[in-house]
């Protein structure tokens, strides 16, 4: 294993500590993509292209937005309560 | 349960799952040890059996197209289910709400990067079976491309820009081609899937046979399912923000 590898492994170890430590909800998704876009670098740094796109285009972008909307679904409706 | 029972209890699990852990990683094949053949294999037979320069989309849409078949699948019905329960008659509803963003320069790289955005999806799905890449991956950038609509702008641009009966067409249409290139093969007198058009030269856009088509399918099918997903999601959130 190359260090640059080990540092991709940790980096995502690390991330994905931060998503399940991470107690308020927006911060959680932010850093959720964050995360993301660390698994790109993962999958990058072990020679997968295919694979680091698909993760760019579904972690990086697609799936923070679907999470984004539903929190601010959520905030709007508890906004509309009080 | 008390602190006093509990973290006994919790240091002899955790001792256990210790030691588990240790056990199965120390039993882990070395690191990069490879034993399966077929990527071997692929890699020796690919470029002279289908003339598909990124091995990769060669087993997507061709060696192992019928699991590419059941995702495909499997994304229209998900995304199918979603519209079926989130779809109300309230796109009048979400309309009102006035959202623009107010930022000039937000405004301005944001739109201006629209297009571009969508070229690069474009040439992730165009140079698939060539580079890096594919119909679903070039779709998906598609869809965030559009999506760049609603965050420069506002969200009656992006489902002016992406009407639902035109979208729902795409969606469907691109799960209803993979299927009859699939049921074509037949036709043929050939297996189901199997790639029935002419090779093509090593490295061109046409090279690949039935390749190109099934990555345009899936492409097509990619983009609308994630534009229908984004669209129903924000319309949820519009509904909320509702004057009055």
């Amino acid at each position: 294993m190359i260090p640059l590898q080990v540092a991709a492994i940790v980096l995502v170890g690390a991330g994905g500590l931060a998503v399940v430590l991470a107690r308020d909800l927006l911060r959680q998704a932010l850093l959720n993509s964050f995360y993301g876009l660390q698994l790109v670098v993962l999958f990058l740094v072990f020679q997968a292209p295919d694979v680091a796109l698909a993760a760019l285009a579904v972690g990086g972008g697609a799936a923070p937005l679907v999470i984004l909307a539903t929190l601010a679904k959520l905030r709007a409706r508890e906004e509309r309560r009080r | 349960m008390s602190a006093r029972t509990r973290v006994p209890l919790f240091l002899v699990s955790a001792a256990g799952l210790a030691a588990l852990l240790g056990f199965g990683v120390a039993g882990l094949p070395a690191f990069g040890d490879y034993h399966g053949p077929y990527g071997l294999v692929l890699n020796h037979v690919v470029l002279a059996q289908r003339h598909t320069t990124n091995v990769v989309a060669a087993v997507v849409f061709d060696y192992r197209g019928f699991d590419t078949l059941g995702e495909e699948l499997m994304l229209f019905a998900a995304v199918a289910a979603t519209a079926l329960i989130l779809r109300e008659a309230r796109e009048e509803e979400a309309r009102q709400v006035v959202d623009s963003v107010q930022s000039e320069p937000v405004r301005a790289v944001g739109l201006a990067a629209v297009p571009v955005v969508i070229l690069l999806g474009l040439f992730v799905v165009a140079f698939g079976y060539l580079t890096p890449g594919g119909g679903f991956q070039g779709g998906t950038v598609v869809a965030l491309g559009l999506l760049l609509v609603y965050l420069a702008a506002e969200h009656r641009a992006y489902r002016r820009l992406t009407p639902t009966h035109v979208v729902d067409v795409f969606e469907g249409g691109g799960a209803a081609a993979f299927v009859a290139l699939a049921l074509g093969a037949l036709l043929g007198g050939l297996a189901f899937q199997q790639n029935f058009l002419p090779l093509g030269r090593i490295g061109a856009l046409t090279s690949g046979g039935s390749i190109p088509l099934l990555n345009w399918a899936t492409a097509i099918e990619v983009t609308a399912a994630f534009v229908l997903l984004f669209g129903e999601f924000l319309e949820e959130v519009m509904v909320e923000r509702r004057p009055g």
